[in-house]
């Protein structure tokens, strides 16, 4: 056991100081490990999350990296079996290869199983595919008592809704079960449209969903009233003589950011230059190419420690979902504070939600669109700011994202996540988060 | 040079093992895993099928058990009678003060490191060199270079099998039987968790990338990453008078 360790997570802010980390060494291993420790514990893969909800400030954490192995996998079906701390990463690279795919996955490859479950992640496709959990089969689940619950739709069906989106707090995740879909090549057919205003967006978004699996949009909202951006919509390609190119796993790892960024690098003028330089890289309305599936899902993961950009005291990330069954007003809103108040964010991610319903108690992704942004964290201001923000969000029954979040308020968390009275029961008692102390507890 | 499609593994379950046999697994190589570790042979196992091996066999062994290894090794050429590779991983780091005082622990990290690697080689070269192919990869060290006071027992161990593996190079060379010395540097692995990380640890997935590409370049000695190779070059030429002055 490793002891005394300061962790952060991606957003690097809040820091916290934990008693120690364990690591189980396989499955059998988990329930001494759980024994081990006299304090609070909570379940860590990657540490991906940018906020509060991978650390546990005072407590333990129960590190699931050598939980790294394969248990079996089904060729004629695609279902695969893994343990919990095997990463999005290592699946692409051993099943892209053999022509499958992950059935949904986020805008990082280095995020574990475990984790794409306690977060229900989301993907470019949910409109189509819905969630990660979506496509999660089944898993174990064991609590600190030893009991285990194998999880599924017909199976402690309880257990499985809170643990989907539980952030950790349900127990440990062992392994999982989840079906990968078919792929001719590991490239993408993608289309990039430049947009100047919100009702732009949406035209091309309705147009878009149903014949284009994945679809995202930049948005540059520092330049005028209304927003510009860029929407990207793409599918795998059908075969594999499009790209005439052969499968591999081609990895684009390469750069480092090397150390803290000083804090002008990120400043309003510049962050505008940026936008004005991404927005104008094409000049056409429309950029048609094919794409290695690397750039086109996660072009921050060719640079190792991206996070460092923003300098020694990190970044907020803030995302919320709102349904849309008010003209979009609400996200007319908060686009316009957010021009209105000038400060600057980088990458605005814009997303159309479908309907497939999240099946998490906790799980954030639902009917509408989704906005994602992040802000260095200099100011105070941008606290206040933000929790303008989440009223906006609130006011309409929308969402503040877990996974992103290190200061929504307890208001906020329980306006967001109304089934959290229902969740409460299934926490582990001797589970615990900063995050949950901070909002729910 | 042609990659093993049977592989015999000792130390199956190590990290720089690991690493090294799932980027063999993906070439539908066939495993036969020696660990003495039991449970993580079937995990293991499980884990290289669906990374793509074609055949998976395992057993446990001893390595201070002449018995077991052998026993291990002719098992091995049972089930799998065109074996055409070898891959000793197996290993183990003491605590240097200790080994200097008992007499059992020191005899023990010989037996582990350099004994029980001798064996497997006897039985398997030979075996290679009858059918006129194979490739033999070993897990050496540069400790074994020079000996020095912080590491000499594990150390001297380690260069008796560097030397044993030359010995066995320069004989099978004439019988096109390859035979690759590997020597890593420092690897943040289980076996050096109390070590304090410095800037020269390695990940055991680099370690095993210049592995797989040791074996398809068909090299004979390699450093891990290949920079000890400098630093070992230095370690070994200061004279002896200047040596046994410092603390090394």
């Amino acid at each position: 056991m490793q002891n005394d360790l300061t962790l952060e997570s991606w957003g690097r802010f809040p820091a916290a100081l934990h008693s120690g980390e364990i690591v189980p060494r396989s499955i059998d291993e988990v329930r001494n490990s759980m024994r081990s420790v006299d304090a609070s514990l909570l379940p860590r893969g990657m540490g991906r999350s940018y906020g509060d909800s991978c650390l546990n400030d005072g407590g333990y954490l129960l590190s699931t990296k050598r939980l790294d192995k394969f248990m079996h996998f089904a060729p004629d079906t695609g279902v695969l079996r893994c343990e919990s701390g095997v990463t999005l990463d290592e699946i692409l690279r051993v099943f892209v290869p053999q022509g499958w795919f992950l059935p949904v996955t986020p805008g990082t490859k280095y995020v574990t199983i475990g984790g794409a479950i306690a977060n229900d992640i989301h993907g470019k496709n949910h409109h189509r595919e819905g969630t990660f959990s979506n496509h999660v089969i089944r898993f174990e689940l064991e609590r600190s008592d030893g009991t285990r619950f194998l999880c599924s739709r017909d199976e402690n069906r309880d257990w499985f809704r809170a643990t989907v989106g539980g952030i950790g707090l349900t127990g440990v995740i062992l392994w999982a079960e989840l079906k990968l879909r078919p792929i001719a090549g590991p490239y993408i057919e993608m289309e990039s449209i430049k947009f100047d205003s919100l009702d732009e967006f949406f035209q091309i978004s309705h147009s878009s969903g149903g014949l284009f699996e994945y679809t995202v949009s930049w948005l540059d909202c520092l330049s005028s009233n209304d927003v510009r951006g860029l929407f990207m919509r793409g599918n795998h390609i059908d075969k594999e003589e499009k790209a005439e190119l052969k499968i591999t796993h081609k990895t684009s790892q390469w750069k480092t950011f090397p150390c803290d960024a000083p804090s002008y690098l990120l400043s309003t003028p510049s962050i505008k230059l940026f936008n004005f330089i991404y927005y104008n890289k094409q000049l056409n309305k429309i950029k048609k190419s094919i794409v290695h599936y690397d750039p086109f899902f996660y072009p921050l993961d060719s640079i190792n420690h991206w996070n460092r950009m923003y300098g020694k005291s990190g970044f907020l990330q803030w995302q919320c979902a709102v349904p849309v069954n008010d003209n979009y007003e609400a996200i007319r809103l908060i686009l316009r504070k957010i021009h209105k108040s000038g400060l600057g964010s980088f990458l605005v991610v814009f997303k159309e939600f479908g309907n497939h319903p999240s099946e998490g108690m906790l799980s954030f992704p639902m009917s509408g669109i989704t906005l994602a942004m992040d802000f260095p964290n200099r100011e105070k201001k941008i606290f206040s700011f933000l929790d303008r923000l989440d009223e906006v969000v609130v006011d309409v029954r929308g969402r503040i994202y877990p996974a992103k979040d290190a200061r929504m308020s307890r208001n906020t968390f329980r306006a967001s996540f109304p089934s959290v009275n229902e969740f409460t029961s299934y926490i582990d008692p001797k589970f615990s988060s900063s995050f949950y102390r901070r909002v729910g507890g | 040079m042609l990659k093993p499609s049977k592989m015999l593994v000792f130390g199956a379950t190590s990290a720089i093992a690991y690493e090294t046999i799932k980027l063999f697994a993906k070439d539908g190589t066939s495993f036969y895993l020696c660990s003495r570790k039991e449970d993580e042979l079937k995990r293991l196992a499980d884990d290289l099928i669906v990374r793509g091996a074609k055949e998976v066999r395992f057993a446990t062994f001893n390595a201070l058990d002449v018995n077991s290894v052998t026993e291990a090794v002719n098992d091995c050429l049972i089930k799998f009678p065109d074996l055409d590779g070898l891959f000793i991983a197996h290993g183990f780091l003491p605590d240097q003060k200790v080994c200097e005082t008992s007499i059992d622990s020191m005899r023990q990290v010989i037996d582990i490191n350099f004994t029980s690697a001798a064996t497997i080689l006897t039985i398997v070269a030979n075996y290679f060199e009858k059918r006129g192919t194979g490739t033999i990869i070993a897990v050496s060290s540069p400790g074994g270079d020079r000996g020095r006071q912080s590491n000499y027992v594990y150390g001297s161990a380690k260069g008796a099998l560097t030397v044993f593996l030359s010995g066995l190079r320069q004989r099978l060379s004439r019988a096109g039987v390859s035979v690759i010395t590997i020597k890593p540097g420092f690897v943040d692995t289980p076996m050096t968790v109390d070590f304090k990380k410095g800037i020269l640890f390695v990940g055991p997935e680099v370690i095993a990338r210049g592995i797989y590409k040791a074996v398809l370049k068909g090299k004979s000695e390699v450093y891990l990453p290949a920079y000890w190779r400098f630093i070992m070059m230095i370690i070994k030429h200061v004279p002896e008078m200047i040596f046994k002055k410092i603390k090394l």
